[in-house]
């Protein structure tokens, strides 16, 4: 130890108060108040952070979606357009591999052939006299369903192809019944806009393998494979080659021109309907005066995934604050009155929240939609549900509080100096509760995201409509299908696991925040 | 001891039977109808049969016969849409409960040891790299979903390896419920129940022995010479285990209840799954029969937990304010 005492000499002594007096001197540092310095220390965690970033881009997600959708909105939907894969227009034109509404799948030759004939028949038009184009051509059709082929697999001697194809594009063609004006209209559209929109409709004969179905344009044997005339005048069945031209079977007059519409449903010539064969991708844009724009795809009736996904979450969210808000006010009331008053008061109000606490809540949520449901609306009576017992929680950690605070001495004199019950309890104890409530309020969120989610997965509210949806029910939509429609599931999957992980950081973030007992562990 | 058990009791009970009347009483008033496509004379003796269990009669006056037949008959009314009107609602009942048992006690077996060394690990690791991966982990699997993880494997051990089956066998086609074939189709459905009870399990085993390892007995024990590892087992587990087990007893407890999303993903033919048929048919006694059920596991599970503690601890008395 060489604890020497220094040596200073006397002259650099000085008093501190000679002949002055010594005041309070104003804090030059600016004080740190609890929720200052829980914000402050919430700034600090980076889990937290990260997880109320992705937060605040989900809810923009929510509102900002319908906003830059210009051509449609939510309730709009599409009858042929169902189930589709991710698909922007102008992207798929490029042909980058991807929003081009591409599926991937194995088809067997016939199907494999039909799908390629559609970018056939679709790119023969006036200018070529409909004459037909061979399947090797086709595919570099903008019009073409095929985007890829992969592989060939033969298997029992049929061979299976693995594609990738455009969904949107593989409706192909459909059957219309118009009237002669409409069919005016189409027309004047086509010289307009330049996009083939009717096509030569087919003939019923023995080559057309289903006559109710416009894209089996093409001569084929009664199993559906093509037929091609050879020079003895004798068909036979071809497979699929790149060079092969398929043999149209459309419906031709006595001079050999084909034909655009058959007269349907009576009438004479100058006033019946027309049938006409026309593709729905261009008819698509004729009705609707856009092409099919899906940025995540259309959901299992034809709406637009992405916007209902933005419809839903907002939903999720409203309902999730909204009970969160609800609960919060409920709790701080029941569980202040609890805290304060104790004794009897006490007792009874703990048993009635005892009783309340033990109902499950599936039990409650399936009887309220059953009771409530029809009556005051689906969401409502979900809200209530969940109001029910949800409250319970934050009452007893403001109860707690409440036991703590309530007995210290500046509450008695703040009674000794005359305050009402009432001002004690919000203006004086209250405050010391906030910390714990807000933290289980937040985790109240993830909760109700979660709850409502299985609620409409297992059926039990049914939150589907026309004008809004929620998370849960488009995950429940998907359930049958996903295996075959991956996108359904994945996107509302996606967005409702990222919710539940960001809600459950920033709830713990905020909870370790206002603990004070944790200030200053970590630095 | 004994007098804190007896209040507890019989607080539980009051608490069931406040709950089950007020699930009676919403559920019978809602109307009853027939089932569809009966003939005359079957209409006939389920009206004779609604009479006889006091259909026609004032609410309180049917919850009366309702006690009654319970505790006389062990009767809970019949399962009237969904196995037609002569078979009991608890028959019924009971004829799903294997298939639940089955799934979650699998996957009971699976998730407690593996949670439990998780969660070891990652203490024994605290602040390396293993014990950020652990904990990474068990954020991800306590917030995501159940059902989420259930379309994972179902994709993953179906879809891509071909494993599994995409749905569990009935118990026809496995030839009954406990058998290889039953437990070969029900693995995906055990390791999508197992997730999220790992990562519980997990992070309270590691909350509670990282505690417990910094505790000054634990110096104490290290100083006497014990190795690190002979520490652990004997001094730390031994304390962090106190609120474990009741943990896991409650979750032993909670296997009869099942978990009604996976049974209708994998379309087990459970307890869970018959909730939701009853509800979609409108089966009133089987809804109620499952509803005292819920009620009751979940009773039952929240006051074992609170008695077990003082049974595995001493030190913790019951009952003390």
């Amino acid at each position: 130890m060489n604890n020497k005492i220094p040596e200073i000499s006397s002259e650099k002594f000085r008093f501190v108060n000679n002949g002055e007096r010594i005041t309070d001197v104003k804090l030059e540092t600016k004080p740190v108040g609890y929720f200052k310095d829980a914000l402050q220390r919430f700034g600090k965690n980076k889990a937290s952070i990260v997880a109320t970033v992705i937060i605040s881009l989900i809810i923009l997600y929510a509102f900002l979606v319908p906003l830059f959708t210009f051509s449609h909105d939510a309730q709009f939907r599409d009858n042929y357009y169902k189930m589709k894969e991710p698909r922007i227009d102008k992207i798929a034109k490029m042909k980058l591999g991807f929003l081009d509404g591409g599926r991937k799948d194995t088809l067997n030759e016939r199907a494999f052939i039909n799908m390629i004939a559609l970018g056939v028949a679709a790119e023969s038009n006036e200018a070529n006299g409909y004459n037909v184009v061979s399947l090797g051509e086709a595919l570099e059709s903008e019009l073409c369903p095929v985007i890829r082929l992969s592989d060939i697999k033969t298997q029992n001697k049929d061979n299976y192809y693995t594609t990738r194809f455009d969904s949107v594009l593989s409706v192909g063609f459909i059957y219309k019944q118009v009237t002669q004006d409409e069919y005016k209209q189409m027309l004047d559209w086509q010289n307009e806009t330049g996009i083939q929109l009717i096509y030569p409709i087919i003939a019923d004969n023995e080559f057309s393998f289903d006559a109710t179905d416009a894209n089996w344009w093409y001569k084929t044997s009664a199993n559906g494979t093509p037929l091609k005339k050879t020079n003895n005048g004798q068909y036979t069945s071809r497979s699929y080659k790149e060079d092969l031209v398929l043999e149209d079977n459309y419906e031709r007059d006595s001079e050999g021109n084909v034909k655009f519409f058959r007269f349907v449903g009576g009438g004479d010539a100058s006033t019946a309907s027309y049938q006409v064969r026309i593709l729905y991708y261009s008819y698509y844009q004729y009705i609707n005066g856009f092409a099919p724009n899906y940025l995540l795809g259309t959901d299992s009736s034809g709406y637009d995934l992405a916007l209902r996904m933005a419809s839903g979450i907002r939903l999720s969210l409203i309902l999730a604050f909204s009970v969160s808000i609800i609960n919060f006010i409920i709790g701080a009331m029941y569980g202040a009155v609890e805290g304060y008053y104790g004794g009897a008061v006490d007792i009874i109000m703990e048993r009635i929240s005892d009783i309340l606490v033990e109902v499950p809540f599936i039990v409650v949520s399936t009887l309220f939609q059953i009771h409530l449901a029809k009556k005051v609306g689906a969401v409502p009576s979900l809200l209530f549900a969940f109001v029910l017992t949800g409250w319970i929680g934050t009452a007893s950690g403001v109860r707690t509080q409440f036991y703590r605070f309530k007995n210290q001495e500046y509450v008695m004199a703040a009674r000794t100096l005359g305050a009402s019950d009432a001002r004690i309890i919000w203006k004086h104890i209250f405050p010391n509760s906030l910390g714990t409530i807000i933290t289980s309020s937040a985790l109240v969120i993830p909760g109700v995201i979660f709850s409502e989610s299985m609620l409409s997965f297992l059926g039990i509210v049914n939150l589907g409509g026309s004008k809004f949806t929620s998370l849960g029910q488009l995950l429940s939509d998907a359930s049958s299908k996903w295996i075959s429609y991956p996108h359904l599931m994945f996107y509302p999957a996606l967005i409702i696991s990222l919710l539940m992980i960001c809600f459950n950081l920033f709830g713990n973030g905020l909870r370790d925040a206002f603990n004070p007992s944790l200030r200053g562990v970590d630095e | 001891m004994l007098k804190y058990v007896i209040k507890r009791i019989v607080l539980m009970l009051f608490t069931f039977f406040i709950i089950c009347t007020m699930c009676f009483m919403l559920i019978r008033m809602l109307p009853m109808t027939y089932p569809e496509g009966l003939t005359a004379a079957q209409k006939a003796e389920i009206q004779a049969l609604w009479t006889a269990y006091g259909y026609d009669k004032p609410i309180i006056v049917q919850f009366g016969i309702y006690l009654r037949n319970i505790f006389t008959k062990f009767d809970f009314g019949r399962a009237w849409r969904l196995s037609g009107y002569t078979t009991e609602a608890f028959d019924f009942f009971l004829g799903k409960m294997p298939m639940t048992i089955m799934v979650n006690f699998c996957s009971v077996l699976l998730s407690t040891p593996l949670g439990i060394l998780l969660g070891i690990y990652a203490a024994i690791k605290k602040n390396k790299w293993q014990d950020s991966v652990i904990s990474v982990m068990i954020m991800l699997f306590v917030s995501v979903p159940s059902y989420v993880y259930a379309f994972i494997v179902q994709y993953l051990l179906y879809f891509k390896l071909e494993w599994f089956p995409l749905v569990v066998y009935s118990v026809a086609d496995a030839g009954g419920v406990f058998t290889w074939k039953m437990f070969y189709s029900m693995v995906p459905a055990i390791i999508a129940l197992s997730f999220g009870e790992i990562a519980y399990l997990c992070r309270f085993t590691r909350a509670e022995l990282t505690e417990t390892l910094t505790s000054d007995y634990m110096l104490l024990a290290r100083t006497k010479g014990l190795t690190r590892a002979q520490a652990t087992v004997r001094h730390a587990l031994k304390n962090a285990m106190v609120p474990i087990l009741p943990m896991i007893i409650s979750s032993f407890i909670s296997i009869i209840g099942g978990s009604m999303i996976i049974e209708q993903i994998f379309s087990i033919n459970g307890v869970g799954q018959l909730y939701i048929q009853a509800i979609n048919q409108l089966d009133y006694d089987v809804f109620m029969v499952d509803t005292i059920f819920y009620t009751f596991v979940g009773l039952l599970s929240g006051i074992i937990v609170d008695l077990s503690y003082g049974f595995i601890d001493p030190r913790i008395r019951m009952g003390e304010r």
